[in-house]
């Protein structure tokens, strides 16, 4: 029963649960509720991982009805990875929300928050299982419209304008790749994607497809922050409550980075790409990222915004393997999808730590910190070695395949740019490192104590996985690897 | 000529997307913003009707005299999206009453000003 339900029941136990939810009383018990649903679900994802790590399909009809008239849940190791990401990452800020949430969202919001999260989770899940293009509207607006609310829940009142950009930006990315569903619709009649696939090799020379490509590709650029598109992000993750900027900055771009594989590859196909400049143009776009958003990462005065400031020089590192288009980087992407999330996500669970203390991420409020928190302290040191790609944690894995890939291509020019974009994150990760340490308040406040082990417990599971995945990448790499032949593969 | 007039709809799809989506951009009021977004994605709902239709076909409802029937599936599609524009629309105005809660002014500038004035 469960064995075959599996890949639907990773999409409503949130949804079932975010009602039930809503409607319990503040406190604890919503939070225990949720941490449940989300642990369950995590287990589901390991095991359609498992299922499908030998690089076999599973088609799941929704209600029964057959493909394509029905929707069809499509899990193959591409999308089983990205949702164990998203269900492990939720598995994890979930026991770190309660602290953090207690102090930084009013108690009567507190259900409602937790209700919230569960309604983004269910839309993200969604959008990785779904096998149908117009689904991943749907679930693309369910995880949108739960995340301007959970942004617009942050302590400041930039939060509410962040959540607005946010808003207004997301709907017309979203809008723009409904847009393009419609004409891919109208030429092909069918919304499956598989189907799709299969059409769309006869009709690759007409206008309305090119338009339809270029619909989505603008609209999904928005969503996952691609520079320059990234407008919106930075705000988002500084004014947002530090649980949420945790779980954003370590799935929602990873999982519309998914969607731009999916389409890209599954949908059109790269040699439709490879006939227009967009593979050209993503190399170019993710080249001035890397190095423009680290610049601006290195002259941040706000912990958050400089993480969130590498985020989008990161996500020009997961799209340069796109437009590689190689096997190599097309797993540099999926590795590196994985491996940032769990940086970031510990990089964010580690300042969220400082902000529960200290009630400021500023950087010059930091000053000293790290000798009062040693263990925080410890845990920006080994994520950050993760960001800069040092050999030991799961960082150095995916920029060296990322290297390779384009050496294979002989584009030195990359290389040299992958290089330069580690060396930047040096300067920033040290910014951090240096106002911790080696600085001394104006005004040193002796009684800072560690963060609490509801929250370093978390971080330091991200911590580990950061090392671990740095060392063992059966999983990673394996997966990743496994998922690609099926991506550059002839589809069935 | 043809052109214009055999896809009348289609142009006016364009007109109202490229009005809507140019006063998102342009307008400094976060009310007229809203707006131009709810404009933008109506230009979506027409386009997706107007997708649907079949030439001379009838409404999509069985009647045993008529044979040719007019697609409903882009109108289920669309009925889902305006599902979801009506909340995008009710999130963006709780988020502008908030707002106005906070700074006093729904004005973009305005907002800008006193952020940076801090």
């Amino acid at each position: 029963m469960i064995e075959t339900h599996l890949s639907l029941l990773i999409v409503v136990l949130p949804l079932l649960a975010a009602p039930l939810v809503a409607i319990l009383p503040n406190g604890r018990l919503a939070w225990a509720v949720s941490s449940i649903t989300t642990f369950v679900v995590f287990l589901l994802a390991w095991q359609q991982l498992v299922n499908v790590a030998s690089g076999n399909i599973i088609s799941y009809e929704l209600g029964g009805w057959a493909p394509p008239w029905g929707i069809e849940y499509r899990i193959d190791a591409a999308n089983a990875l990205v949702a164990l990401i998203v269900a492990g990452i939720a598995a994890v800020t979930l026991p770190y929300a309660l602290r953090s949430v207690e102090k930084e969202i009013s108690k009567p919001q507190h259900s409602l928050f937790y209700s919230a999260f569960m309604l983004c989770l269910t839309g993200l899940l969604g959008i990785t299982q779904t096998g149908d293009i117009f689904n991943v509207f749907v679930f693309l607006e369910i995880s949108s419209l739960s995340t301007y609310a959970l942004i617009s829940l942050g302590k400041k009142r930039q939060a509410l304008t962040a959540a607005y950009q946010y808003l207004i930006m997301g709907t017309i990315g979203a809008t723009f790749f409904l847009i393009g569903v419609g004409l891919l619709y109208a030429m092909t009649g069918t919304l499956n994607m598989n189907d799709l696939s299969q059409r769309l090799p006869d009709l690759v020379e007409h206008r309305t497809i090119q338009t339809a490509f270029a619909f989505i590709m603008v609209g999904f650029a928005l969503k996952l922050a691609l520079f320059p598109l990234h407008l919106w992000l930075p705000n988002a993750y500084t004014y947002a409550p530090s649980v949420i900027t945790v779980f954003l900055a370590a799935t929602a771009t990873k999982v519309a980075v998914y969607v731009m594989l999916r389409v890209i590859f599954t949908v059109f196909g790269f040699s439709f790409i490879e006939n227009t400049p967009t593979d050209e143009l993503f190399l170019l776009l993710c080249v001035a990222g890397i190095l423009i958003m680290s610049f601006y990462a290195i002259n941040q005065r706000d912990s958050k915004r400089l993480l969130a400031y590498s985020s989008v020089a990161q996500i020009g590192y997961m799209m340069l393997g796109i437009g590689f288009g190689s096997m190599l980087g097309l797993t540099a992407t999926l590795v590196h999808l994985f491996n940032h999330a769990l940086m970031k996500g510990a990089l964010f669970m580690a300042i969220g730590a400082i902000v529960y203390r200290i009630g400021s991420s500023r950087i010059e409020d930091m000053a000293g910190l790290g000798k009062q928190m040693p263990w925080t302290f410890a845990a920006i040191i080994i994520g950050g070695l993760s960001l800069i790609g040092v050999p030991g944690t799961a960082g150095f894995i995916s920029k060296w395949y990322l290297v390779l890939a384009a050496i294979e291509q002989q584009n030195w020019l990359i290389v040299a740019v992958i290089l330069i974009g580690s060396l930047l994150a040096v300067i920033y990760v040290w910014k951090l490192i240096e106002a911790l340490y080696f600085r001394t308040a104006a005004e040193p406040v002796n009684n800072i104590k560690e963060a609490p082990l509801m929250l370093l417990v978390p971080t330091w599971i991200l911590v580990i996985a950061n090392i671990y995945f740095g060392l063992d990448t059966e999983l990673t790499v394996g997966t990743a690897e496994v998922a690609v032949k099926l991506l550059l593969g002839d589809p069935q | 000529m043809e052109l214009i007039i055999g896809h009348y709809n289609y142009w006016l799809v364009i007109i109202i997307m490229m009005a809507g989506f140019y006063t998102v951009i342009s307008q400094g009021n976060l009310i007229k913003k809203i707006a131009g977004l709810n404009v933008f994605q109506v230009s979506v709902f027409m386009l997706y009707i107007s997708i649907g239709n079949v030439k001379d076909g009838a409404a999509p409802i069985i009647e045993p005299t008529v044979e040719l029937y007019s697609n409903p599936l882009p109108h289920v599609l669309i009925l889902t999206a305006i599902v979801v524009g009506v909340a995008t629309t009710a999130l963006g105005l709780a988020l502008v009453v908030r707002i106005k809660e906070a700074y006093g002014t729904i004005e973009e500038d305005d907002i800008h000003n006193q952020d940076h004035s801090l």
